[in-house]
């Protein structure tokens, strides 16, 4: 917490003092995943919370929302899988395939529960209940637009200045849920699964703490809001902190269990991972949790890198679009869309990581980079530099990636031909 | 570190592919496109005046490699004759469950009578609607046993699961449904000439 204080002493702007006085405080004597009760508390100084009633009908929205997405997201998903291997993918419930997850909800619900004989049952049953519970958890601290947007009332369900650190512990948890699972399963296949998952789910944990830090140290807060105004006034993070927007989104990849490091449920190498012996609406849930992991890491970066609910700055200034196009929701959609196509891309494209490979990679890249990187913006911020630096450097960092991509490129290409005449391919 | 250059050309196919049309058929929605050769169940063919090929001889029975097909001749009445030989086929039964759709009867055939059709919508329930009769393949009977129970039973046409670029000229008097527009470009568009066949 060191660099924190420092950063925070340096203090950006007026507002961000008042919203910074009970952070440390906050985070220290409570545990984040009180925060949906402390949320009352804990809500920005210069307004009223909305009434409890109002955040009871939120929360089942987001809930509901959630839910609906997750079962959304598995037909587009598969739809969209199925383009990219020229297929057409599942079209045969209801119109063109809509009502696919209907039937899928349907089905897994209503397939027989199997509970091995010497599994520890309680453990069984609570593992996928916290997984998706504490999945469900993190969404609510995502503003969808500015205050009183929502019918008079607040677009997001909990304002906590200790945002980031709330999610970061949230979606720590569903680790338990993993690892529990694959500890109640009593079964070798589950117990290796949720190892290695939870093992890969840690390091890359760090890569993510560790490449937040950043814009956690340039804006000078943990409050998601606070950071989608610095955005506002200062322009759009992912300008000055593009590292640390790249290594936020692999690791964002990582610890949503998704296609490069899906290594919790690699069901070709392992049975089925850490949810072998799970069936029905148990293995159904862990889906879900999945998803909604997904679903709220592709809802996090924009907001913390691409200017959260606001529209693109340069667009207000055209006259007919800036008035028309500035709703708040309609821009946070479109970016939560926009990670979820590229996170479905990323999946039809690559394969899996080895074990060693995927450690590698997280230790010895993501870790090494997201750590120079944070230390070069600590820099930056201790030494009162303009921002522009920062700008400069990651565009630096920018033209110094693709010159390597370029250059290795090129170097290889002749070198391929050169090595392995006549192997054959 | 091409690897990364790798990784987004991977990215490029990737996106060029999910722009691209889709190679699956939906098959029952829309009809497969056959091979103007393929193997379907087979037609029993007649000359343009209306007579049977077929003369009742049993060579197709004799060829057949899966002994499906069985065949009883019997004397043609000269004043109303069923063939154009001496004999015809009074009795000529093709086991679908047998047969292997090679073809060798259709090979081993001296008139051309039995020729390999395109209906490939076979499924039944009941061993004995397996075996195919001659009122079951001659040339004007469409589709397969199940589908004609069908289409007796919901009064509409029976919808044939498939299209051709064209007919081979031995399939005489077939018409199934013809590909609007053949897929790849063809030598020449009246391809329904002798030199087609074999």
């Amino acid at each position: 917490m060191k660099p924190l204080c420092c950063a925070e002493g340096r203090g950006l702007k007026a507002e961000s003092y008042s919203l910074l006085s009970r952070p440390l405080l906050f985070a220290l004597g409570s545990l984040p995943f009180l925060g949906l009760g402390m949320a009352q508390n804990a809500s920005a100084p210069d307004n009223t919370t909305d009434p409890l009633w109002m955040v009871g009908i939120k929360a089942f929205l987001v809930v509901f929302g959630l839910l609906t997405a997750f079962a959304y997201m598995t037909l587009i998903e598969r739809r969209l899988l199925a383009r990219i291997q020229i297929r057409q993918g599942p079209n045969r419930v209801g119109p063109d395939g809509l009502l696919q997850p209907v039937a899928d909800a349907i089905k897994s619900i209503l397939k027989e529960d199997i509970v091995p004989k010497a599994a520890d049952k309680v453990v069984f049953w609570l593992a996928p209940m916290i997984s998706v519970t504490f999945a469900l958890l993190t969404f609510g601290l995502i503003p969808f637009g500015p205050k009183h947007a929502f019918f008079g009332f607040d677009p997001w369900l909990i304002n906590l200045d200790v945002g980031i650190l709330y999610v970061f512990a949230v979606s720590e948890i569903a680790v338990y849920g993993i690892f529990l699972a694959g500890w109640a399963s009593n079964s070798k296949y589950s117990l290796l699964g949720s190892l290695r998952s939870s093992a890969a789910l840690i390091s890359y944990e760090l890569a993510l703490g560790m490449s937040l830090l950043a814009p956690v140290v340039l804006v000078g807060s943990l409050n998601l809001q606070a950071i989608v105004e610095w955005q506002n006034t200062n322009g759009w993070l992912i300008l000055y902190l593009l590292p640390a927007f790249a290594l936020f989104v692999i690791a964002g990849m990582a610890e949503a269990a998704r296609t490069p490091f899906d290594l919790p449920e690699a069901e070709q190498e392992l049975v089925g991972g850490y949810n072998t012996e799970y069936s029905s609406i148990k293995w159904a849930l862990f889906q879900m949790a999945e998803y909604i992991h997904l679903i709220t890491a592709s809802a996090l970066i924009p907001t913390i890198f691409l200017g959260g609910w606001r529209m693109p700055g340069f667009l207000t200034a055209i006259p007919f679009i800036g008035g028309f196009f500035a709703l708040p929701y309609l821009w946070m959609f479109a970016k939560i869309a926009l990670f979820l196509f590229f996170f479905i891309w990323v999946r039809g494209t690559f394969f899996r990581l080895r074990y060693d490979q995927l450690m590698r990679f997280g230790w010895g890249r993501l870790l090494p980079m997201a750590l120079g990187w944070f230390l070069i913006v600590a820099a930056v911020v201790a030494f009162k530099m303009p921002l522009a630096v920062l700008g400069w450097l990651s565009a630096l960092a920018l033209i110094v990636f693709s010159v390597y991509v370029v250059m290795g490129a090129r170097s290889s290409q002749p070198a391929r031909r050169v090595v392995r005449p006549g192997v054959g391919d | 570190m091409s690897s990364i250059a790798a990784l987004a050309q991977g990215l490029g196919i990737t996106l060029k592919a999910l722009f691209s049309k889709p190679v699956t058929i939906p098959y029952p929605d829309a009809p497969v496109a056959l091979k103007p050769r393929f193997h379907g169940r087979h037609v029993l063919t007649r000359h343009p005046n209306g007579l049977e090929k077929c003369i009742g001889c049993s060579l197709c029975a004799a060829a057949c490699p899966a002994y499906a097909i069985y065949v009883e001749a019997a004397e043609n009445d000269p004043a109303h004759p069923v063939s154009a030989g001496e004999r015809y086929a009074s009795v000529y039964e093709i086991n679908m469950l047998r047969c292997i759709f090679c073809g060798l009867c259709e090979e081993a055939c001296p008139t051309g009578a039995v020729v390999m059709g395109y209906d490939f919508e076979l499924a039944d329930y009941r061993y004995s609607d397996f075996v195919y009769g001659k009122g079951d393949m001659l040339v004007d009977v469409q589709g397969s046993k199940p589908q004609r129970r069908e289409a007796q039973y919901t009064g509409q046409d029976i919808k044939k699961g498939y299209a051709l670029p064209y007919v081979r000229p031995e399939l005489e008097g077939v018409q199934p449904p013809l590909l609007k527009k053949p897929r790849q470009v063809a030598p020449k568009p009246q391809a329904d000439d002798e030199h087609s066949g074999h």
